[in-house]
């Protein structure tokens, strides 16, 4: 059963966002030396855009069950 | 001694058919056209075997043959049924209700001989 | 402590805990208190994704290429975001199609080919067995080196061994064995094990435990925190290099590249199918899924750097393999609890992967290769097995152990060429192929079979060529030459760098040659060609699964007449007229129609009168009765091989089982009252079709038993000779006479005759009628008088089957006459609106309780006196049908000893034409 259609949409465009930041060239951007907190950038930035990816696809499924 | 046979069926082409070959093969043979008839002679000359027709008018098949295994002076008699049915269902009861042997038609005059000739145990 | 028996022990015993919760899930499951109706269970089951490749293997590879390792999950990642639409129709078009395997699904969208199921399942087979083959190296492996704790020594190469001591071969049958115990206990019609998925999902938290144990442990406890580790491996620039990526050696397209694979591999590995496909219970369990995949997918790879990096400045040049490290680091550090239970979570993420793959593989085996195969080798003794289902059991664990069995053997041949991951992509790139005439199948209507089949194969061969074979050669049993010189000395054909295309790695190159044959192929010959009739329906039925079913259970394409009308009236009898007309409105307007009068009577309409139905009768009898209220036609020999197929195969047997006893449950006393009704049409129907069956064998024993004894005896009498042909041929004659007439009255009762309304003289037809018996009545010597008007009043009817009627009429009257007293009289008179005519006899008579009888089919009465009648028993209820076509009524008056009058009125006015004109002459067909 279809729900709302935003949230097909909401989605796909967190996939597109997703592999713009996850793929080259934008990943070119975080290959150079570098860290935070001690954390190389790469691995850092890797993992942040996970987090946020997951949290996002998240928001959006659970704001639509309401 | 000769062996003699009951023949019941009410299609007068294919009893025609079925005395000729019993006939051909020296056996004695006997007519019965309905169920009625075919308990009257099977009271006054006792057959040695039946060749049943399943679909006869009033009584039919089924129930000839119950009678027959019923009454315990024809236990020996052989019963051979004939048929145009040939549904697994019919072949079970035939067979359930003390039937020897189960043949459908259209049959092959060289197994039905032979089926008899087994079932009356040797030539006459 | 940790000796061999130990380690078995805890490997039987884990093994044991996971077939107690598949039974308990299985258990619940037929009690109907079904406990994986849970999005979490779903969400933690598709973690079957991660197998001994990433609890072992995922170290090794970020041991080598950094944090090269990461596409592999975060495809995954951007793939379930896009599942909301993707998944959702694959979801929805397997439950309502009922498929159960990827190559089901497949050769379903493509019209039902048994071709392209069975090419399928062989690059299913052959595509994975390189996976397999790898969890029984990394469970082996693990198993050996645990073996010599406190020491570390990398298990022996497998060559050396022979098989009989090889553990690896033990685990295989061990393996086998318990996959035949968790998935082929019984046949389940839908493919389900509700039981299995339990299993997995708990399987699932174990190696996210463990691993996540064993990462904690590592960073945490050997070192100070992620901090710690990276720097201090900074120091060495060769470990710096793996924390990030250069574009040294084609990285970039790598990345690139293995994004797209591991996106597909998500939805085309069997197992993923399988699990999160055909084991799905809820699509709504798809929106928990979406995010929670993820996550899981995250935890379990947040650690793998550290362990990786970690275990690499621990074991520095001491030749530890790092796929490895996450058993042996906490070995070297003595950690004897964590040890086992780092080994426990291998042992799980592999067997869980082994379990459910080769139950996919090999339902796929058993329903698309062998089944269909067998089907029309002898498909006689098939169709006679009453259960098959212990022959499907058996294909299945056959395929089971067989799979095994060749994983095993892959095992021993290439094994020990190639890292854990590397492996693994190859069967990535396999499983690859599927994704175009997948994606192609549920979005493109024009992908046609052939181009599917050319595609797939396509693919498949860039595959084994650039992949496979390359691996073979790596592992010796190919010569070298042929990697690096190209077949015959053909630089431009080098399996890994086809046409030049040098500097990217074996994966990617094999990824780009294979899609580009596959799509290319798939969609050039797909255009080129033309989707057959079944195709094309299928190829509708997918793409536009949402706007056929919302819901439905199942649809077909299906051909037939229907009249609208008739499936309201039905509907009506059993909702009401009232509900039924409304819903048939609601239908209407549905479909976007003005009126009931625009509704074409289609499948779509069957269908939804089927459902109407079902509602208060249950689907089973609905369909039944609906298919008795329509007239479908006779499929073609296509249609007719796929019932066939899916009639035999337990599969639909079990289906119709499964719906049925549903069904019935929630029966109430309506239903059963239909069902009394149905069976009771059922049991006339069946009482016909024997009766029609012995009405044409009794003349055909006669003609045999004739002609068997003319052949037996070249030296009969010529005047026996003579008599017994005669009656062979009056017995060929009664048979066409017969099999005429079941035709006529067939056409006349399904409205197919053709009728020739013509404007006649009734006179005049009973004098030609007359004229036509009067042979007989001669032979017979029975007189024959009519008793007609002057002027010859005339009506609208078809000459053919008027006189049809009227020699019925007559020939009966004189065969029932007594000879030479026969007596037989035709009047014709004007009644209201209409003519009459009368039949008279002095035969016999028919007693009243034979009035309605004779009417029937086949039926004959009065044998007393004249012997068994030598009619049809059709005759009657044809002329009936006859007259009543012309708005007329046929019956008969008498009694027994007082002879006969059958009597039938014609209107003047034909009940079909417009009022007005009852004079028109019209030729030609009417209705």
């Amino acid at each position: 059963m279809k729900r709302s259609g935003m949230t097909g949409q909401r989605l796909a465009a967190i996939f597109l966002m997703g592999w713009l930041l996850l793929d080259y060239p934008i990943l070119s951007l975080f290959t150079r030396s570098g860290e935070i907190a001690g954390i190389p950038l790469l691995y850092a930035y890797l993992f942040g855009v996970w987090v946020l990816l997951i949290a996002l696809m998240a928001l959006v499924i659970e704001r639509m069950r309401n | 001694m000769g062996k003699r046979i009951l023949i019941v069926d009410d299609e007068p082409n294919i009893v025609i058919s079925l005395e000729f070959l019993m006939k051909r093969e020296g056996y004695e043979v006997d007519i019965a056209p309905d169920g009625e008839a075919a308990l009257k002679a099977l009271a006054e000359g006792r057959p040695d075997l039946v060749l049943l027709d399943v679909m006869l008018p009033r009584m039919n098949g089924f129930e000839i043959c119950s009678r027959i295994r019923a009454n315990p002076a024809w236990r020996e008699i052989k019963i051979l049924v004939l048929t145009a049915k040939g549904r697994d269902s019919e072949i079970a009861r035939g067979l359930g209700l003390g039937a020897d042997l189960y043949v459908t038609k259209p049959f092959s005059t060289r197994d039905l001989v032979a089926q008899v000739r087994r079932l009356l145990g040797g030539a006459t | 402590m940790l000796q061999g028996s130990v380690i078995v022990l805890v490997s039987f015993a884990y093994l044991g805990v996971l077939f107690a919760i598949a039974y308990y899930g299985d258990k619940r499951s037929e009690a109907g208190r079904s406990i994986i109706a849970n999005p979490y269970i779903y969400a933690f089951s598709l973690a079957v994704y991660c197998t001994t490749w990433t609890f072992y293997g995922s170290v090794g590879r970020a041991a080598s290429s950094g944090i090269g390792f990461l596409p592999v999950y975060l495809g995954p990642t951007l793939a379930v975001a896009l599942w909301w639409y993707v998944m959702r129709k694959i979801i929805r078009i397997s439950k309502t199609y009922r498929i159960t395997s990827i190559a089901d699904f497949i050769a379903s969208r493509y019209g039902k080919s048994q071709a392209l199921g069975g090419l399928v399942t062989v690059i299913a087979v052959i595509g994975v067995v390189p996976y397999i083959s790898l969890q029984l190296k990394a469970i082996s492996g693990s198993f050996a080196i645990l073996l010599h704790y406190p020491d570390i020594v990398m298990p022996a190469k497998v060559v050396a061994r022979p098989f009989f001591q090889d553990t690896a071969l033990y685990i295989a049958m061990t393996l086998a064995a318990f996959t035949i115990l968790f998935g082929t206990r019984h046949l389940d019609a839908t493919e389900r094990h509700e039981g299995l998925v339990a299993a997995i999902a708990f399987e699932s938290v174990v190696k996210l435990l463990a691993f996540l144990a064993v990462g904690a442990f590592v960073t945490f406890g050997i070192y100070g925190g992620f901090a710690d580790i990276f720097q201090r491996a900074e120091e060495s620039p060769r470990l710096q290099a793996l924390t990030t990526l250069s574009n040294a050696g084609g990285s970039y397209a790598t990345w690139s590249f293995l994004t797209f694979v591991s996106m597909l591999s998500i939805m085309m590995l069997p197992r993923q199918f399988q699990i999160s496909v055909v084991e799905n219970v809820d699509e709504n369990h798809l929106g928990k899924a979406i995010w929670l995949f993820p996550l899981y997918l995250l935890l379990i790879n947040i650690f793998v750097l550290p362990v990786a990096l970690g275990g690499l400045m621990l074991f520095d040049a001491r030749g530890v393999d790092a796929d490895t490290f996450v058993l042996t680091l906490p070995m070297a550090q003595r950690k004897e609890a964590l040890a086992l239970f780092a080994y426990v979570g291998g042992l799980s993420a592999g067997t869980g992967m082994v379990i459910v793959e080769t139950i996919a593989l090999s339902t796929m085996v058993c329903n698309d290769l062998v089944m269909p195969v067998l089907l029309r080798q002898r498909w006689f003794r098939l169709n006679e097995r009453r259960d098959a289902s212990a022959l499907l059991l058996s294909i299945r664990r056959g395929a089971i152990t067989g799979i095994l069995l060749l994983g095993y053997v892959h095992f021993r041949a290439a094994g020990e060429a190639y890292a854990l991951v590397a492996t693994g992509l190859i069967s990535f790139a396999a499983v690859a192929q599927f994704a175009p005439a997948i994606f192609g199948g549920i979005y493109w209507k024009g992908g046609t079979r052939a181009g599917a089949i050319a595609g797939l194969s396509a693919g498949f061969a860039v595959w084994a060529y650039t992949l496979l074979l390359p691996s073979f050669a790596k592992s010796g049993w190919l010569p070298a030459e042929f990697l690096t010189g190209g077949p015959l000395g053909s630089a431009l054909l080098k399996p890994q760098e086809l046409f030049g295309l040098a500097g990217l790695d074996e994966i990617s190159h094999c990824l780009f040659w294979s899609m580009l044959a596959n799509i290319g192929t798939y969609v050039g010959v797909s255009l080129s060609g033309r989707a057959g009739v079944a195709e094309a329906s299928q190829a509708s039925l997918f793409v536009d699964v949402f706007r056929h079913t919302q819901g439905f259970e199942r649809a077909r394409i299906w051909r037939g007449s229907a009249s609208v009308q008739d499936l309201l009236r039905l509907i009506g009898r059993f909702l009401g007229p009232d509900r039924a007309h409304e819903a048939f409105v609601a239908y209407a307007r549905r479909r976007g129609l003005g009126s009931l009068d625009d509704v074409p009577a289609d499948a779509d309409l069957v269908q939804f009168a089927e459902t109407q139905l079902a509602g208060a009768i249950g689907g089973a009898s609905a369909r039944v009765l609906v298919a008795s209220a329509v007239h479908e036609e006779p499929p073609g020999l296509d249609e007719v091989m796929d019932i066939l197929d899916e009639a035999s195969q337990v599969r639909a047997y079990s289906r119709e089982l499964e719906q049925k006893s549903r069904e019935l449950e929630a029966a109430t006393a309506e239903l059963r009252a239909a069902n009394t009704l149905l069976e009771e049409l059922d049991r006339m129907k069946d009482d016909f079709i024997s009766t029609v069956t012995h009405e044409l064998r009794t003349p055909l024993t006669s003609i045999r038993a004739f002609t068997e004894i003319l052949l037996d005896d070249p030296h009969m009498h010529p005047a026996e000779r003579k008599r017994f042909l005669g009656i062979t041929v009056k017995e060929t004659e009664r048979l066409t006479r017969l099999i005429n007439q079941m035709l006529d009255l067939a056409k006349i009762e399904s409205r197919s005759a053709e009728w020739h309304t013509t404007e006649l003289d009734l006179n005049e037809v009973i004098r030609e009628s007359a004229e036509a018996t009067s042979q007989l009545f001669r032979d017979r010597n029975v007189a024959l008088a009519l008793a007609l008007p002057q002027s010859g009043p005339r009506i609208m009817a078809d000459r053919d089957r008027l006189m049809q009627v009227l020699i019925n009429l007559l020939s009966n009257a004189v065969k029932f006459c007594p000879p030479r007293e026969g007596r037989v009289e035709i009047r014709c008179s004007a009644v209201e609106g209409a003519l009459r005519v009368d039949v008279q006899d002095n035969g016999p008579g028919i007693s009243p309780s034979d009035h309605q009888t004779i009417f029937e089919k086949f039926r004959q009465v009065g044998d007393t006196l004249t012997g068994k009648p030598q009619g049809t028993g059709l005759g009657l209820p044809i002329s009936r049908r006859i007259v009543e076509h012309f708005g007329g009524r046929l019956w008969v008056e008498s009694d027994v000893g007082r002879g006969a009058t059958f009597s039938f009125v014609l209107p003047l006015e034909a009940p079909a034409a417009a009022g007005g004109e009852p004079a028109r002459k019209a030729a030609g067909t009417v209705e």
